[in-house]
């Protein structure tokens, strides 16, 4: 028996890192050669590694979400004695495929280029790269050759451009450098990328001698975890983009580029209310419920769905076709340890009150415990995020990619407010709606937060309506 | 779409169709070896794809859904005819007898070819595209000064037909005559481009305006393609003139192990190609009219596990040599610019130098 370390390896022709999507084996798991091991996700592609060893895994170096560096371990295997064909070479120590010209980057020109992966028919998008390997070629001829004619330089002549590659200039304009401002560090003073991006970078200021302002020392949470205080903390923290932050970018992304987003707002009296959930909580059948303005909340979107099916809709652009859901997945946004993250419960618009607060409930338990589940979190069909307890009136929401309306509520605040011409104190929200106007209109819009604004101005009528 | 000139003998369901100029001429046991031919090469495919994977080849070019394609013309084939291949013809190097562990040699990187191309009558891979039809051209014209009774045959895809190398080597060879089948394989993807995108008419009736026939052929139909790729160079090596042959096929699979396809092509698609599976087909036609027993498809199997197996142990087993050494014969005499490689090469640390 023999121990074997498989290296993440380079699947992608200079790829220096990837990431692991999931594992399809776990630690102590036997496998054969070629069974699948891991999909990775690398700049190219999602792909499958298959096992190289008939063996025992030992170890997984890395979990779901890491990025993992080439050329570093990814799995341990115990390897039998005679495991045939796989045993007899071990990619750990066999040469690397990859000739020698395209390794590690170790001693790479500093032209902060890096490398530039190659797909066979794409070929080098490097725009230094003539630059490079002419000024390399160069370096090598021998200077003192007796033979060879002196080189004579032209010299630069005033008034031209200074010289440099017409990518370099592009960038150059397209950050608002002049290129005559610059020095240029490439051969015979060519101005070259780097100099450019030396430019753009902001100079070194003088480190504060006296102690800075005292700030607050206390950790906060950003992106899903723990960052260091103003005080403490580095002046630049650079955080990877992976797990849920990468789910919520790409979502948000996408949506806000597919779905031309539009709202509408409304002021809403909720005393209501506010008053109807005091008295039910007094309720000994509700004693184990908690309920919450958002479980009212909650009905009414349903309940205006219902009336209104075309909010409760997607556009699948793929085949030019606007699709109308009969029953609402009602996302809830829910702000968690791990970040932001929108299971829906399924069916919502089927839940009465007590249904709805168990349900609720139950999403936020398990989303605040970290145990949602992936298919708790797909076919979103509406949503509402609930900004009111931490303070703020109103939100303006993205959408989930795929939904055709998110709500917004604000907190519920005592407010002057006119009732029968007099001004009185009321509990008031605000409340605000996102939607896809390629197929949602602003009327339709309009009557569906204003069935929302009237099902929580007067709850218990709405409730027997149905 | 295919259309009705489309050359077809074997139905996706493996059933023979009638076709007014062409008929097989194979027997049982030969389309049985034609079989045999694209079991090993899928299988190959996979097992390179997974070397790949696990860091054992710099890269690889997978040939899934184009079995038939190049077992058909590879088989068609004289001895002495010669072929110019793109880095994807594995069912052609299989056909001209190259070792497979030897075409694997430029994937790990350890050779620029990887075989004598004067002892296969097989050119080592152009990956430049649409160089290799030049090549053919020239080749072909040679033939003719040899007055010699042979033929050339240059491979490509859907997206070199697009190249301006291909389109001169069209003029050329239509100019002189030259015995050259053009052999494209259009699997509908030019990376990432549609072929439908690059080619506003059919492939094949391009042929028509440089002034030689061209031929469209079920490229997933072996027997069809082994009829029409076999009469192409036959009518070539008598004087008969070039002929372009459009293979309509599908590549299975990625464009290389560096790309992904699903960031452009619907699964839908691949779905539709499933169904027109190239070795299922003559699976089908050899149980229903040949009887053959599952027993010799499971040896066929077993012997391309083998076949794997020793692959495996091959390349793993293959030294590296000194990097220097990819000078050695990038010009037949010596050349300045290749002094000037190896010296670099020396100066950075990547070779010894002894050569």
């Amino acid at each position: 028996m023999s121990e074997e370390i498989f290296l993440l390896p380079d699947v992608g022709e200079g790829l220096v890192e990837a990431e692991i999507v999931t594992w399809k084996v776990k630690e102590g798991d036997v496998v054969t050669l070629n069974q699948p091991l891991v999909d990775i996700e690398t700049a190219k592609a999602t792909v499958e590694l298959p096992s190289p060893y008939a063996g025992t895994v030992v170890k997984l170096h890395g979990s779901v979400g890491d990025v993992m560096e080439v050329h570093r371990p990814l799995i341990t295997f115990e390897v039998g004695g005679d495991a045939g064909a796989s045993a007899s070479a071990s990619p750990a120590s066999a040469p690397p495929a990859t000739p020698p010209a395209s390794a590690p980057p170790a001693e790479e020109p500093a032209t902060g280029a890096g490398r530039e992966a190659v797909l066979v028919g794409y070929g080098v998008a490097n725009e230094d790269g003539l630059a490079t390997r002419t000024h390399r070629r160069k370096a090598a001829t021998p200077v003192a050759s007796a033979s060879a004619p002196p080189v004579v330089r032209a010299p630069v002549t005033p008034g031209l451009s200074p010289r440099s590659t017409p990518p370099v200039r592009l960038y150059a304009k397209q950050h608002g450098i002049d290129l005559a401002t610059l020095t240029g560090s490439g051969r015979d003073g060519l101005i070259t990328r780097h100099d450019v991006e030396q430019a753009l970078s902001p100079q070194p200021t003088a480190r504060r001698e006296t102690a800075p302002m005292t700030g607050p020392t206390t950790t906060s949470r950003f992106v899903g975890r723990e960052i260091e205080s103003w005080s403490t903390g580095p002046k630049e923290e650079r955080i990877p983009v992976k797990g849920v932050l990468r789910s919520m970018s790409e979502a948000m992304v996408q949506s806000a580029f597919s779905a031309p987003h539009a709202a509408v707002w409304v002021r809403v009296d909720a005393t209501r209310t506010v008053e109807l959930l005091a008295g039910l909580k007094k309720h000994p059948n509700l004693a184990n419920v908690r309920l919450s303005p958002l479980t009212i909340v909650a009905l009414a979107f349903c309940d205006a769905a219902r009336h209104f099916p075309g909010i409760n809709s997607s556009f699948d652009s793929a085949n030019g076709e606007v699709v109308v859901r009969r029953s609402v997945n009602l996302g809830i946004a829910a702000d968690t340890p791990r970040g932001l993250i929108v299971p829906n419960i399924k069916g919502a618009d089927e839940l009465d009150l007590v249904g709805m607060a168990t349900s609720l409930n139950v999403l936020v338990d398990k989303a605040r415990s970290g145990t949602t589940t992936p298919n708790e979190m797909i076919g979103t069909t509406l949503t509402i995020t609930n900004v009111g307890p931490f303070g703020v009136d109103a939100a303006m929401p993205i959408l989930p990619p795929g939904t055709g309306a998110i709500l917004a509520v604000g907190q519920i605040a005592k407010s002057p407010w006119v009732v029968d011409d007099e001004i009185v104190i009321r509990h008031v929200v605000e409340l605000a709606m996102a939607f896809d106007h390629r197929q949602v209109d602003g009327a339709l819009a309009s009557r569906v937060l204003s069935h929302v604004g009237a099902f929580l101005g007067d709850p218990a009528t709405a409730m027997i309506a149905g | 779409m295919i259309d009705e000139e489309l050359v077809r003998l074997l139905t996706p369901e493996g059933e023979r169709v009638a076709h007014p100029e062409y008929q097989s001429t194979l027997s049982g046991e030969e389309i049985f070896g034609l079989y045999r031919d694209m079991v090993i090469i899928r299988r190959l495919c996979n097992e390179s794809t997974s070397l790949q994977r696990q860091g054992q080849l710099a890269l690889w070019a997978p040939v899934q859904g184009q079995e038939a394609a190049q077992i058909g013309a590879g088989r068609a084939m004289a001895p002495t005819d010669f072929s110019f291949p793109t880095y994807r013809e594995h069912g052609i190097a299989w056909c001209r007898g190259i070792p497979p562990e030897n075409m694997l040699r430029l994937f790990r990187a350890v050779s620029n070819g990887g075989w004598d191309p004067q002892k296969y009558r097989h050119s080592v891979p152009t990956i430049v595209l649409g160089n290799q039809a030049l090549h053919a051209v020239g080749y072909a014209m040679g033939i003719q000064r040899d007055g010699a009774e042979e033929a050339a045959i240059t491979f490509f895809g859907d997206g070199a037909s697009s190249q301006g190398d291909t389109l001169e080597a069209f003029v050329w060879a239509a100019s002189f005559n030259a015995p050259v089948v053009f052999f494209c394989q259009n699997n509908q993807w030019g990376i990432s481009t549609p072929s439908s995108l690059q080619s506003k008419v059919p492939l094949y009736r391009r042929a028509e305006g440089f002034g030689f026939p061209g031929v469209r052929v079920d490229g997933n139909d072996v027997l069809a393609v082994y009829e029409v790729t076999k009469r192409a160079l036959e009518n070539a090596r008598v004087g008969g003139g070039p002929t372009l042959i459009e293979a309509y096929t599908y590549r299975m699979g990625a464009h290389t192990t560096s790309d992904d396809p699903t960031r452009y092509r619907i699964d839908a698609e691949v779905e539709v190609w499933k169904h027109r599976d190239p070795v299922e087909r003559v699976k089908a036609l050899l149980v229903r009219e040949y009887e053959i027993k599952s027993t010799a498809f499971d040896d066929v199997a077993t012997e391309a596990d083998a076949m794997a197996l020793k692959l495996r142990e091959d390349v793993l087993a293959m030294s590296r040599p000194d990097p220097i050494t990819m000078f050695d014969n990038a010009y037949a005499s010596e050349h300045p610019l290749v002094d000037e490689g190896r010296r670099e090469m020396v100066e950075l640390g990547i070779s010894g130098g002894t050569h």
